[in-house]
């Protein structure tokens, strides 16, 4: 699979349709990978991976990247999802991208390969249902199920809502039930519980903004939180009020634009499930105003920009099995 | 935290009134002279949509232990639609502070026209003593704020 999507972006560059690939590259350690912007074939042939660690979303840095020139994405499912819900905001012009479609079978989650003791991790390639994981001390073969990122675990979809060509096969849609399980975990708490499980959570935050800078729906030019004046933009670990207030309002402006693309719990370096609060937005949209996927397609408008005469009273809350 | 003359709780409650129905309505219960507490603290807005989620949980930061919001009653918005959307965002704003665990009666909509001057007075006694009975909010404040 690296080889086609090396050759096909080098042909693209070759005969001028792009000027630009986004893609991945390796960092320091083979499991660190994040994107990359690659202007020729050279960079292309030295730097281009593509493994069970590409877990990086590319689609936001479309938006600034497709302002230069026409560029080349590669995209995964859920990469699509997000890259369709930026077509559909005006965010990233249509014309100034092409976009390959890529299968995704699940990334794997590097802190559960580490967890199961397997240290040195020198490369990861995929083997039916399982991952070969190369280290230092020789290889492991370790389980699909049980080292895939949890997002990966639940995917809602392997079919590209957006895409000018496809390497690989196209995908279908994954059944729903298994994504939401979380969440009702925590409806079926009582309210002490639930606020002692987020205190717990949200009191790791150190407000380093990872989960808004890679969030692909987070892409107003001047955020809310880097106003002086809003009183949260100083790091959140001065009050506890500063984490809920800053989680709340951020899942709460990306509602009916999330994609569930579960990037946010993965840069999260204190490891919150930060993928629970947008998940219950997500469920309580589901249920109250009708299944609506963002980024399905662009035509469908936005639950939270729109209303029916008969909607639901916000009194529905309180009126839901009491804990 | 507010306690009267007898030691007992005192809420500090924040009311935002739209201003073509729900503060009109507040004008008329005040001149109908019907009684509702005088810990409501309104704060009139131009529409309920105005209120922003921000809003409701900056008062919460800054001491409230209740707050309500009022609009005109669906359909009879001042700018057509603006309670429609009001009704939505604070269903899921609500939703969401009950699944982080605060107390979902801390937060209310209510609809009021500006003829129900009766009905802002019942809405604010029965929801003042609701969060009185709630007791101080201690999972939304803010402890540099508290006085």
């Amino acid at each position: 699979m690296q080889e086609m999507m090396k050759k096909r972006a080098m042909e693209l560059l070759a005969d001028g349709t792009v000027t630009r690939v986004i893609g991945w590259r390796r960092g320091e350690f083979s499991y660190d990978i994040s994107p990359a912007v690659f202007e020729d074939a050279a960079q292309i042939e030295r730097d281009f991976v593509w493994d069970a660690f590409c877990g990086a979303n590319v689609s936001k840095y479309l938006i600034r990247e497709s302002a230069k020139g026409r560029v080349l994405a590669f995209l995964k499912p859920c990469d699509a999802f997000s890259m369709n819900q930026l077509l559909a905001e005006h965010r990233v012009k249509r014309e100034n991208v092409y976009l390959i479609g890529i299968p995704c079978a699940g990334k794997a989650d590097i802190d559960r390969i580490k967890a199961r003791g397997i240290d040195g991790v020198t490369g990861i390639e995929e083997d039916g249902e399982a991952f070969v994981v190369h280290t230092i001390y020789g290889d492991e073969r370790v389980g699909r199920a049980d080292v895939l990122a949890e997002r990966c675990l639940v995917c809602k979809s392997k079919r590209h809502p957006v895409y000018d060509e496809l390497l690989g096969e196209e995908g279908e849609d994954l059944p729903d039930d298994a994504r939401f399980a979380g969440v009702e975990k925590l409806e079926a708490m009582t309210a002490e519980e639930r606020f002692a499980f987020w205190r717990g959570e949200l009191s790791k935050c150190i407000r380093c903004n990872a989960c808004r800078n890679v969030c692909p729906a987070c892409t107003c030019e001047n955020c809310v939180f880097d106003n002086p004046d809003s009183g949260i933009s100083q790091k959140a670990a001065a009050d506890p009020f500063e984490e809920n207030m800053y989680h709340i309002i951020r899942a709460f402006h990306v509602a009916g634009r999330c994609t569930d693309c579960g990037e946010c719990s993965r840069v999260c370096p204190e490891h919150i499930p930060l993928h629970l609060l947008n998940r219950k937005f997500i469920k309580d949209i589901d249920e109250l105003y009708g299944t609506y996927r963002a980024g399905e397609d662009d035509e469908t408008k936005n639950p939270l920009t729109s209303f029916t005469e008969g909607d639901a009273e916000p009194a529905v809350v309180r009126k839901r099995g009491r804990a | 935290m507010q306690v009267n003359e007898t030691g007992a709780f005192v809420p500090t409650v924040v009311a935002f009134c739209c201003n073509w129905c729900s503060y009109a309505g507040a004008d008329l219960s005040g001149t109908n002279r019907l009684q509702y507490p005088s810990n409501i603290k309104i704060i009139r807005v131009p529409c309920s949509c105005r209120v922003n989620p921000m809003f409701i949980l900056r008062a919460f930061q800054r001491g409230a232990d209740g707050v309500i919001l009022c609009g005109c009653h669906p359909g009879d918005c001042h700018y057509t639609t603006g309670n429609y959307y009001t009704r939505r965002r604070m269903t899921l704003l609500f939703s969401m502070l009950d699944y982080l665990g605060i107390e979902r009666e801390r937060t209310r909509v209510e609809w009021v026209s500006a003829a129900e001057g009766q009905k802002f007075a019942e809405t604010m006694k029965s929801f003042a003593a609701e969060i009185a009975a709630l007791g101080p909010n201690r999972r939304l404040e803010d402890l540099r704020c508290r006085k």
